[in-house]
């Protein structure tokens, strides 16, 4: 690990300041995927600014049509929250998939969303729910924040308060582990509201995206066997010595059969 | 009359209270004065010429004592890290054997191949001043397969290695197979690959050297199974450094698995730099770098054909494999996957002919060595995978087939057509045991129970013999060996009567504290918990050749238990002059010497303080003291076997193959402590699973790259990959141990890949799979089942 300053202010805009001032400053939220990187010497930021002592960032709060998420809510909470079990019964079975113990303690919503790692489990349910993301500056739907591998809508400075989801009908998660990381190698929500069907993908590619296909035919009949048939094209697909994108695209049909199954039982 | 815990028993291990308290004493525990930080720079390149180094940079950088390369060690005529086996192909003509410095020469020859050593007052000093070193390369192509590395036109590693061949090794009669093949009923073919695995043990290497000028004497402190070894290796062959001015220590070492079994330049380079700088210098790797220094193991390339009778007999069996040995020759390298490969190929089969050819061949990757098992759990898969074929093509039952070809009982001692004479077994109990443990006759209801879900259920078998207790010297020496493979043990016993053993063997997981107590406890009649064992100090420890090959018990138990029998025969002299009686009228049992026939006795305690208190003792014939020392060097291997079966389910959906239910019967002779052995099963047989279905090294052909470099990426099995297994032993006696006993440390990994794999074949054989390759991964399987001739669908 390399020196660097370390900075932990108590109100978003000392943060959203210092991420500004010094050039080559980091935010740390739950350090799972940031602290690893600089162990290995992979970063190396002049500064970090850590998140963990900004207030009203770890709140679930619950207007009945949306749950809203504080960014430093961590995984364990989320997967344990009775509030999330009761309304979005998928979102908390995702949580709970993530990592193993250590990391869904240590690990936030919002470091996740804002990493947006290829294969990350949150992305997926975020998309797949239509969420908004909440930040220090404005509101973001998730359709236009995740912009591919690590890429965000996130302008510099910026920082994720909260993700707002909208309360389904229905929504299941199922993802298949990479057997070594137990990252997705690929992760399937699928959602269900009064006006559509969503189902978001993970793992699969360089950043999670949308099966339209299945959302059509899953608006139509909201089964398992409405999906079973349809083939995800592999362009786009990750190839890797843990996968081959033809077994990805597979995979995406298995796992959104599965997450409409889990969103039904 | 103490506390006497004996052979046979299970005491919780002695070793696990400062285990688990976090009072273990590992190398990156210590501290030293004026200690310093070392950084090893490695190639980020799998085959490059060296064209120079630029230290300036590095040597300005703040807190920098000294950087050290290739050059620096040619200057100072230091050896080349030496290889303790020496082969020869059939004509008698020895390997190929090109040097490997210590600090690369020239060219690097693989990725982590060492090419500076950075010193710095701090850690970080030293890795930000190993960012600043300029290393010129001029990369070269790679080659990282066997199948690449011989074809024409492959990079070479070396000028001198044609076609990049160490060696072409064979064994056995080769007209003699020829011939049953022609005469042969049925001939079954296989093509397999044995894939390279990653030791991991949970602490990673690490060494801290110093030099006392007063003395003029060396101590390395390292992570290693064998510290006498690397004294020799070392301190004789490398660094020039006389034996009795350097001490080699190997304190507590958080797992071996063969890892930490040789000679490394690490070692060497850190020993030779201590004296250089006058400070002592601590190295500890990262994880990522044991990904890309610790040796690697297997990695083979396979061809077999099993020539049979109609009845289904085993005529005659012919292997040719080619053996990844990496970028350089490592300590017991060639020695692997050639002396402890062939001669297992008869298994536990009465097969009259075998010939074996391995070819040895250098790549740009990692060296490639000993890990768990060692040339054994490649030989037994290539075998029971063959039986497995051959049936099936056959139409013969699995079972069936290994019972009509298989060593009866009344057979043994037997002798192989590889060698190896197998003094002591009973195949067939063993394979009857684990059918009736594995409840083999429900497995048709839990088939259909899994078809019902859509699942494939199948069922592996894996009877298997392994050659272990490594080994006789004289045998080793004809298969070129360069040292002996005897063990030693002295037997303190202190004025008081308690008792401090000095072994020759080195403990890092294994409970040896627990089981050699456990040997003086019962042979001395002392109290378990007034015994320590003292191991892995050159200083403190008169001699050994350390612990892998499951030979800890077998010759190092040997040594201490004739060390014991040496110390009875002199109490007994003792005794005889104390209580006036012939030396023949004196008994020893249960810790007391007494006049036969008399109520007259001495405890043991009594006779310890008349040997350090001679004021009554026969001064004229008898040393005082009480303490003896052996050496025990086997006359043959230990055989230790059995019968493994895997019981496994497949998704089809998703390639998924879970296993679901592992049985066990091994017969490893004696069992001192029974929850140590079972305990060393369960971890050889995860670490067997763990090759089947997870584990597997990956390069990238050209570059070099090691693919698979990090926990993220090398899947390790876990506690919940494994079902709760079955595991029991049906032992016979070794016939030419002391005590009985065959060693258990390797078994579980050699007889459970081919198991596992079996039992995937199984479930998929009714779409017409023949072969899985380890690991049979999700996606590999359900690559298997989209090329299958059937829908993918359950019956």
């Amino acid at each position: 690990m390399k020196p660097f300053a370390y900075h932990q202010p108590n109100q978003i805009p000392d943060a959203a300041k210092l991420l500004v001032s010094i050039e080559d400053s980091k935010l740390v939220a739950g350090g799972m995927t940031l602290i690893p990187t600089l162990k290995q010497r992979l970063a190396s930021p002049v500064a970090l600014v850590d998140l963990s002592k900004l207030g009203n960032l770890k709140g679930i709060t619950d207007d009945g049509a949306t749950i809203t998420i504080g960014a430093m809510k961590p995984h364990a909470v989320v997967a344990a929250s009775k509030l999330v079990q009761a309304k979005i019964p998928g979102l908390a079975a995702l949580a709970s998939m993530i990592g193993d113990p250590a990391v869904r303690n240590r690990g936030t919503i919002g470091g996740s969303v804002a990493n947006n790692d290829p294969a990350a489990d949150y992305p997926a349910g975020v998309l797949g729910l239509g969420a908004t993301i909440v930040t220090s500056t404005r509101e973001i739907v998730a359709d236009k924040f995740f912009l591919g591998l690590f890429e965000t809508a996130l302008e510099p400075g910026e920082i994720i308060t909260a993700i707002r989801f909208p309360v389904p009908i229905k929504a299941g998660y199922a993802k298949f582990k990479a057997p070594a990381s137990r990252y997705a190698l690929v992760g399937v929500f699928v959602a269900q509201f009064a006006d559509g069907v969503r189902v978001a993908v993970t793992g699969a590619g360089s950043g999670v995206f949308r099966v339209p296909p299945m959302e059509a035919a899953l608006w139509q009949n909201f089964d398992p066997s409405a999906i079973a048939a349809i083939k995800i094209d592999t362009d786009g697909l990750t190839s890797d010595i843990h996968a081959e994108a033809d077994y990805r695209a597979h995979l995406v049909t298995v796992m959104a059969k599965r997450a409409v199954d889990a969103a039904l039982s | 009359m103490g506390n006497v815990i004996g052979i046979g028993a299970s005491p919780k291990r002695k070793e696990d209270q400062r285990f688990l308290t976090g009072r273990g004493n590992y190398v990156s525990d210590i501290k030293r004065p004026g200690m310093t930080a070392g950084v090893f720079v490695r190639s980020p390149h799998g085959h490059a010429i060296l064209r120079g180094i630029d230290k300036a940079a590095a040597l300005t950088a703040p807190g920098v004592i000294a950087v050290l390369t290739g050059e620096d060690v040619a200057a100072d005529k230091l050896g080349s890290l030496p290889c303790g086996w020496g082969i020869s192909d059939a004509k008698g003509v020895p390997m190929k054997e090109p040097p490997f410095p210590m600090l690369a020469q020239g060219k690097v020859r693989f990725v982590g191949d060492m090419v500076a050593f950075v010193i710095a007052e701090t850690p970080e000093q030293a890795n930000a001043a190993a960012e600043l070193l300029t290393v010129d390369y001029e990369v070269l192509p790679s080659v990282v397969g066997v199948l690449e590395a011989v074809r024409p036109g492959a990079p070479q590693l070396f000028d001198d290695v044609p076609n990049n061949i160490c060696c072409d090794w064979e064994l056995g009669d080769k007209a003699a197979v020829e011939t049953a093949f022609r005469k042969a009923a049925h001939v079954a073919k296989l093509s397999l690959v044995n894939n390279r695995l990653i030791g991991n043990p949970m602490e990673p290497r690490a060494a801290i050297a110093e030099y006392e000028p007063g003395t003029d004497r060396f101590t390395l402190w390292t992570t290693s199974q064998f510290p006498h070894v690397v004294r020799f290796l070392m301190g004789a062959l490398v660094l020039n450094i006389p034996q009795h001015k350097l001490r080699v220590v190997a304190p507590d070492v958080g797992g071996g698995f063969g890892v930490k079994q040789f000679h490394y330049g690490e070692e060497a380079v850190i020993t030779w730099a201590a004296k250089r700088v006058m400070r002592p210098i601590k190295w500890v790797a990262s994880r990522s770098e044991g990904y890309v220094s610790d040796r690697h193991g297997r990695d083979h390339v396979t061809e077999a054909e099993l020539a049979l009778d109609e009845t289904g007999k085993f005529l005659a069996f012919r292997v040719n494999t080619l053996a990844n040995m990496g970028g350089y020759l490592s300590t017991f390298g060639p020695n692997i996957p050639t002396n402890l490969y062939g001669p297992l190929l008869g298994g536990v089969y009465m097969t009259p002919a075998i010939y074996c050819n391995v070819k040895v061949v250098f790549t740009n990757t990692v060296p490639v060595d000993a890990y768990r098992g060692a040339g054994r759990p490649e030989a037994t898969f290539v075998l029971e995978r063959m039986v497995d074929v051959a049936a099936s093509e056959m139409g013969i039952d699995r079972v069936e087939i290994r019972r009509r070809n298989m060593i009866p009982k009344e057979a043994y001692p037997y002798q192989t057509p590889v060698l190896v004479q197998y003094d002591s077994g009973d195949p067939m109990g063993c394979l009857d045991g684990a059918l009736v443990a594995a409840d083999v006759k429900s497995f048709g209801i839990r088939k259909a129970a899994s078809a019902s879900k859509g699942k494939f259920r199948g069922l592996g078998y894996s009877t298997y013999v392994e050659a272990c207790g490594l080994a006789p010297s004289r045998f080793a020496g004809r298969l070129g060996a360069r040292g002996g493979l005897y063990e030693s043990a002295t037997v303190r016993v202190h004025p008081t009567g308690q008792v401090t053993v000095m072994i020759g063997t080195h403990n890092h997981g294994q409970g040896h504290e627990t089981t050699f107590a456990q040997i003086v406890s019962e042979k001395l009649g002392v109290s378990f918990e007034d015994v320590d064992i003292v191991f892995g100090d050159t200083d403190r420890v008169q001699f050994g050749m350390g612990t892998y090959g499951s030979r800890s018990l077998v010759v190092g138990g040997a040594a201490l238990s004739k060390a014991t029998d040496k110390v009875v025969a002199k109490g007994r002299k003792i005794a005889a002059h104390l209580l006036e009686a012939a030396e023949v009228d004196i008994q020893f049992e249960a810790g007391q010497f007494s006049v036969a026939g008399t109520d007259r006795m001495k405890t043991f305690e009594e006779i310890a303080g008349a040997a350090y208190v001679p004021h009554n003792y026969p001064l004229e014939v008898l040393e005082p003291g009480l303490e003896e020392q052996a050496y025990y060097d086997p006359i043959n291997f230990t055989y230790p076997g059995g019968c493994h079966i895997a019981e496994v389910e497949v998704d089809p959906e998703t390639g998924t193959v879970t296993l679901v239910n592992y049985t066990a019967v091994d017969d490893v002779g004696t069992v001192i402590n029974p929850m140590i052995v079972e305990g060393q099963l369960h971890g050889g047989i995860v670490q067997g699973v763990g090759q089947a279905l997870f584990e597997n090294a990956v390069y990238d052909e050209g570059s070099g790259q090691l693919l698979s470099g990090s926990l993220m990426d090398y899947c390790m099995p876990r506690a919940d990959h494994m079902p709760m297994m079955k595991v029991s032993t049906h032992s016979t006696l070794c016939t030419h141990t002391p005590m009985g006993v065959k060693g258990c440390g390797e078994v579980g990994t050699i007889g459970s890949p081919a198991a596992v794999i079996n039992a995937v074949v199984d479930a998929l054989s009714h779409l017409g799979v023949t072969h899985v390759d380890m690991p049979a991964t999700p996606n590999r399987i359900w690559r298997l089942l989209q090329n299958a001739s059937l829908p993918v669908a359950a019956e």
